[in-house]
Formats: C-alpha cells, sequence, structure tokens
C-alpha cells in the first residue's frame, strides 16, 4: 500500500503578522510546527503500513525551512519525504495550493491513499483535502473519524456528520481528511530522528512537477486579500463589582431584574 | 468558465435537504442570499439536490426570499455523495452560469464546495462571517476570519466567476416567511451522467449524545474558571430551570471535563440564543467567534479586566462559586412564583 501525506507546516504561536500590502503571511521570527490536524494523518499513514506493509510519503509545499516539518514526519515513522519549493508557489490560496500538491502526486507514480488532515490551524479552510481531489479526479471522504477495514481496493470508513456518522465504502486510490478521534499520534522515537536527520528530501521545482506557470502562487489563485484587520468587538456592558456576600446578594440582584426586563426569564 | 464574467449573474445558494426535507441552513443561506440579491440588483436563486424533495418545503424557500428554486433529483441524491452533487452542481454552473454561489459550511458545503471551486476555476472563501458587495465593481466581498481567528481578512474574487463562499451554520438568522411571494419552482431530473460515485453509504449511525446545544434559547456556558469536572455539577440546577444547554470553551473540553460536542468557538460550535451566560471564561477571540452573535450576553468572572466583558451587556466581576448559586436561588424562586 502506497500512501501520500500531505502536510503542512504553520506557525506555533498566535502571533503572527501580517504583510498589509500582499495579504500574506509574515512567517520569519515564528517558530513553525506541523500543522497538529496532520499528525492525526500521519499516524493513521503509518498504521495502514504497519498492518499492510508498503510506504508512506510525506510531501509538504512551503518555503525551505518546511523540510524541518518534513523531517518531523520521519522521525514519526513515514518512510521518505519531498518537499514542494519554489518562489513561484509563493502567495498561493487553496486553488493553487491544492494544484500543486495534485501535480507532485501525479508525477510520484502509482498511489492508493492521499490522506490530509482536516484543516490547518493557519489558513484554517480545509479545503485543500477535496481540492487535491477534483484535481487528480478521486473520490474525497472528508470528516474520518475511523478506519475500519481496509484492502487493496476499497476501504471502510466512519465520516464525521453534523447529527451522527456515516458508514462508507470508498474505493480506491481515494483522498480522506482526518479528524481528532481517529487515533492518538505517536510520538519521533530515538531511532526515527537519527533516520529523519540523514534522510535525503529532494526538493521539487515547478519544473520537476510540469505544472503550469500561470497556475502558481498568487498569479494562478483566483482570490485576493483585500483588506486585513483585528475584529471590532464591543458592547455597551453594565459591569458591577461583587466582592463580598452583600455585594453578590445585590448584583444578582440587578442581573435578575435586567434580565426581566428583557423577558428572558 | 473565467473568461466572460458578464455572461455570469445571479445569486445562488445551496440549500440542503435530508430525507427530503429542507434544512434550516437553507433558511439561513437565503437571509444572507436576499441582501446580496438586493444589493446586486438581481435575482436570488435557491438549489437543492435529493430525491422526492417536499414540495411544500420548496414552496416555502420561496415564501422566504427565493425568486427561484432548481432542484436536481434522482434516488441517488437522497443523501450527500460528493461525486454526484459536484457533478449536477458543475452541471448548473455551466448551464445557468451564476455569479455568487453561497452554501453552509456544514459537513456538505465544505466538502462539495472546494471539490467544485476546483473544476469551475472558481474563488473559494470558507467560513465567511460577514458578506457583502462592492460598490463600484459589484464584487463579492467575503470577510472571515484568520489565523486562528486573531485578525479578520477580507477576500474577493476580482476575475473568477462564480464566486464562491461558505458561512457557518447559525451565524445568521434563518430567513421568515412573507406574504404573497411569487416565485418559478423548476424541478429536473438529474442527467444520468453525472450520478456515478466510488463512493457508497452503507450505514448511517445516528448521534445519541446530541444535546440541542445550537438549538437551545439559552446557553449556560463555563469556562476554566469551573476549576475542575466535577464542578460542574454546580450548573446543572441553572441548566434546569432555565432549560438551557450547557456549553464549554476549548479549555473544558481539552481537559475532558466535557465531550467536544459542547464545545463552542472557532474549532467549535457557533451558537447565538438569545441568552448566553458566560462563567470563568476570559473570551479569548477564539471563543468569540462562536458567541459573539448571541442577542444578550451575560458574564460572570474575577477578572475585571477579562475580555469577555467587552462583549457583554451584563458584567458582574465575581466568583463564579458565590455567585452561581445565588443566581440560581433567585431564578428558581422566581419561575416557582410563576
Ligand atoms: C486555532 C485555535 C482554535 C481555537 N478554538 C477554540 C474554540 O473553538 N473555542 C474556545 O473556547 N477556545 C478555542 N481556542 C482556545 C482559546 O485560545 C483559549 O485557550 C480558550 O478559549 C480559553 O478558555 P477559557 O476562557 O476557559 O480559559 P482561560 O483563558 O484560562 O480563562 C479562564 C477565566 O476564568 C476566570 N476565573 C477563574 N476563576 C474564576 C472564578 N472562581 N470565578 C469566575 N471567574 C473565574 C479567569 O479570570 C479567566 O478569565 C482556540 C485556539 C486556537 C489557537
Ligand atoms: N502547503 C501545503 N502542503 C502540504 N499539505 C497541505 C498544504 N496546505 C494544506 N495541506 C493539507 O491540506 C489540509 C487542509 O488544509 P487547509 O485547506 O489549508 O485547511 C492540511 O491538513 C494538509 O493535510
Amino acid at each position: 500500500m502506497r500512501i501520500i501525506v500531505p502536510i503542512k507546516q504553520v506557525p506555533e504561536t498566535n502571533a503572527v503578522r501580517m504583510d498589509s500590502k500582499t495579504g500574506t503571511m509574515i512567517r520569519d521570527g515564528v517558530e513553525a510546527i506541523i500543522n497538529p490536524l496532520d499528525l492525526y494523518a500521519i499516524e493513521i499513514a503509518i498504521q495502514l503500513r504497519q498492518e499492510h506493509g508498503g510506504e508512506v510519503i510525506a510531501v509538504s509545499m512551503g518555503p525551505a525551512k518546511a523540510i524541518a516539518a518534513l523531517r518531523e514526519a520521519i522521525a514519526m515513522g513515514c518512510d521518505s519525504a519531498v518537499l514542494l519549493s519554489d518562489k513561484a508557489f509563493a502567495g498561493a490560496d487553496t486553488w493553487a495550493t491544492s494544484y500543486v500538491l495534485a501535480k507532485a502526486i501525479e508525477h510520484m507514480g502509482d498511489y492508493d491513499l492521499i490522506i490530509c488532515g482536516e484543516r490547518a490551524t493557519d489558513g484554517d479552510t480545509g479545503q485543500v483535502g477535496p481540492g487535491i481531489a477534483s484535481f487528480l479526479d478521486l473520490p474525497v471522504a472528508s470528516y474520518i473519524g475511523k478506519v475500519e477495514q481496509v484492502s487493496n481496493k476499497t476501504c471502510r470508513l466512519h465520516r464525521l456528520v453534523e447529527d451522527g456518522h456515516e458508514v462508507l465504502d470508498v474505493e480506491l486510490p481515494a483522498v480522506l481528511t482526518m479528524v481528532k478521534e481517529v487515533a492518538d499520534p505517536r510520538l519521533p522515537t530515538l531511532r526515527g530522528k537519527q533516520r529523519a536527520k540523514k534522510v535525503d528530501i529532494p526538493v521539487w521545482t515547478a519544473n520537476d512537477i510540469d505544472a503550469d506557470a500561470d497556475k502558481l502562487g498568487l498569479a494562478g489563485s483566483p482570490t485576493r486579500v483585500v483588506k486585513i484587520f483585528r475584529p471590532q468587538v464591543a458592547r455597551q456592558c453594565e459591569k458591577i463589582v461583587a466582592m463580598d456576600e452583600s455585594d453578590i446578594e445585590q448584583a444578582v440582584d440587578k442581573l435578575v431584574m435586567f434580565l426581566q426586563r428583557k423577558e428572558l426569564i | 468558465m473565467t473568461k466572460n464574467k458578464q455572461e455570469h449573474s445571479g445569486v445562488w445558494i445551496l440549500a440542503e435537504q435530508s430525507d427530503g426535507q429542507v434544512q434550516r441552513i437553507s433558511y439561513e443561506l437565503l437571509t444572507r442570499g436576499r441582501d446580496l440579491a438586493d444589493k446586486r440588483s438581481t435575482d436570488l436563486t435557491a438549489m437543492i439536490f435529493g430525491s422526492d424533495i417536499n414540495a411544500e418545503d420548496l414552496q416555502e424557500l420561496i415564501d422566504c426570499g427565493a425568486d427561484r428554486v432548481i432542484t436536481m433529483e434522482a434516488a441517488a441524491l437522497r443523501h450527500f455523495l460528493v461525486e454526484p452533487y459536484a457533478a449536477c452542481m458543475l452541471k448548473i454552473i455551466e448551464d445557468y452560469r451564476p455569479e455568487i454561489i453561497i452554501a453552509g459550511a456544514t459537513s456538505t458545503g465544505r466538502t462539495l464546495m472546494p471539490y467544485v471551486a476546483i473544476k469551475a476555476h472558481a474563488g473559494l472563501t470558507a467560513d465567511c462571517t460577514v458578506l457583502d458587495i462592492e460598490e463600484d465593481t459589484g464584487n463579492l466581498l467575503q470577510t472571515r476570519p484568520a489565523i486562528g481567528g486573531n485578525i479578520l481578512a477580507t477576500i474577493k474574487t476580482p476575475q473568477h466567476r462564480p464566486q464562491m463562499a461558505t458561512v457557518r451554520p447559525r451565524s445568521t438568522k434563518p430567513a421568515i416567511k412573507q406574504d404573497s411571494r411569487v416565485g418559478e419552482i423548476i424541478r429536473l431530473k438529474a442527467p444520468a451522467e453525472c450520478l456515478a460515485s466510488r463512493i457508497n453509504r452503507v450505514d448511517f449511525i445516528p448521534d445519541e449524545s446530541e444535546h440541542g446545544l445550537q438549538e437551545a434559547d439559552v446557553v449556560v456556558a463555563v469556562g476554566r474558571g469551573i476549576k475542575k469536572g466535577e464542578n460542574l455539577s454546580l450548573t446543572e440546577p441553572l441548566c434546569g430551570s432555565l432549560e438551557a444547554a450547557l456549553g464549554a470553551t476549548r479549555d473544558v473540553v481539552d481537559r475532558d471535563w466535557l465531550s467536544y460536542p459542547h464545545q463552542i468557538g472557532l474549532s467549535g460550535k457557533t451558537v447565538n440564543p438569545k441568552l448566553y451566560l458566560a462563567f470563568g471564561i476570559s473570551g479569548t477571540i477564539q471563543h468569540l467567534a462562536g458567541m459573539q452573535t448571541s442577542e444578550t450576553i451575560v458574564a460572570v468572572n474575577t477578572d475585571p479586566d477579562a475580555q469577555i466583558f467587552n462583549v457583554a451587556d451584563f458584567g458582574i466581576v465575581g466568583d463564579l462559586f458565590e455567585v452561581l448559586p445565588v443566581l440560581t436561588e433567585r431564578i428558581n424562586k422566581i419561575r416557582n412564583s410563576q
């Protein structure tokens, strides 16, 4: 079984700055990690390989330093990794990101499964998994919380939806996106870490994957960020400080009156 | 599909059905869609895929703001399956050339819309909180939280059509029926070549623990200030007398004091009840993302500078362990005397 896991490197902290001209993130000076939800995708992929044999390949589109995320994936147990890095990829929205990942996966030859995280914590769209599937003309099963039987032709999955879960039989090859419930991600082993340090991770550019220049990066992205601003949240708050018992009695009386006035109780 | 922008017109929503019944999200989308269609001086169309969709429900889509309803029906469309749904939606895009398509950020919308947007070479923005029309260009302005909700970004799709967006369920009030609205209902049979699927839905297991957080008129929500899981029992009598559902912040869920379906916020549910009571919640931007549209917000927090007070209508700076019992007792008294 050959499994490809697209992973994204994301900033660790919430203190992210934005470039007001291009509307893209300034990544310098912020610690970067594997998108936490992608760890579940990696875990499931490794479990499937342990059960069925084969290989797990991690792939990421990003700047040169995203190689650190791929090394971490290898430390967890992925067999190999590929970095997709090219100036032309910069500023891609989910359309152009899905395009590059799909072209790279095509370039990797045969595969049985492509397993993504449900969403990335920075972009937070959850669009790239279905996007890759659409480019490759594959079925996509999103929000997978359980992987049951897997053969080389089909797999049985539980897909979490609003009011329960669907049991699906999906023909392979297919794209799956994983939610947290699916498994507990393992920690990297010492041996894994040593291997990760030494392993050669090829870097592919637009040329290597035969990508159409006009479908790449900002130029190839249908959407444009036109404005970035801090959310404004303000209401007129009637605020009462209640430190001792009698304060509290009074404050609660006022609250009850407030609620009655609004016909809420 | 992207060459002639002028050929695309009209605002469309993706209505959803379950067992032939039109779902609530459809009416929320009509509220958004009607507003956009009026600003753009154009028509609002609801498209819906399914099998044997209830005719009265379709009329209700018209009564609630649609100028036209277009269904595509076939047995294979009874439940959401990404390939046939996408093929049908692409057929509609090809035949009718909508300018704008909005869908719910549901498990269906969030899977179908990106699948379609790629093939239609359309721009798609997820989880929009505000949708508007840019005055001079007529472009759709899509505002969404980004980077974990720390900022808002306004996004547009200047060249490609249709312009596609999803909005979170419960972030808008459902449209209400208006008298004597007229509109056209077109029921189409889905083309056979659109129905192939490599996914087979073999079973559905309903969630037993459904506790109606999103339906409740009153939500009592707790944050880390509740200190430990056992203390949650303190909230039970209040929830009982207010018929409130219990919600929580992510910190509470991450500590396993409550299960994930209780989580409110950016990575949990969006609620917009008549009354939201927040106990021991600091009010981070990620939590606010899921509750700030509540009609009335009350907060209890020991920290006078807690952010939650910025969105509250009424606040008590005090210890929740002292305030909660007194409040519960007062409300019980009122309830019993009614
Ligand atoms: C990508 C991302 C997504 C996220 N999604 C969500 C989400 O969906 N929902 C969510 O909630 N969070 C989410 N978070 C987490 C969020 O950033 C905060 O960590 C979380 O909301 C804080 O929860 P809290 O208010 O319970 O805890 P804290 O911030 O620790 O606040 C506890 C509050 O309780 C008060 N308090 C303490 N003791 C008492 C007492 N005795 N009486 C009264 N008040 C007391 C304190 O003054 C404090 O204000 C997300 C974060 C990220 C990065
Ligand atoms: N730049 C990227 N490189 C590799 N995989 C990605 C990238 N962006 C997104 N993904 C994958 O797509 C999923 C959804 O991401 P998003 O649509 O950005 O929320 C992630 O969990 C990853 O599995």
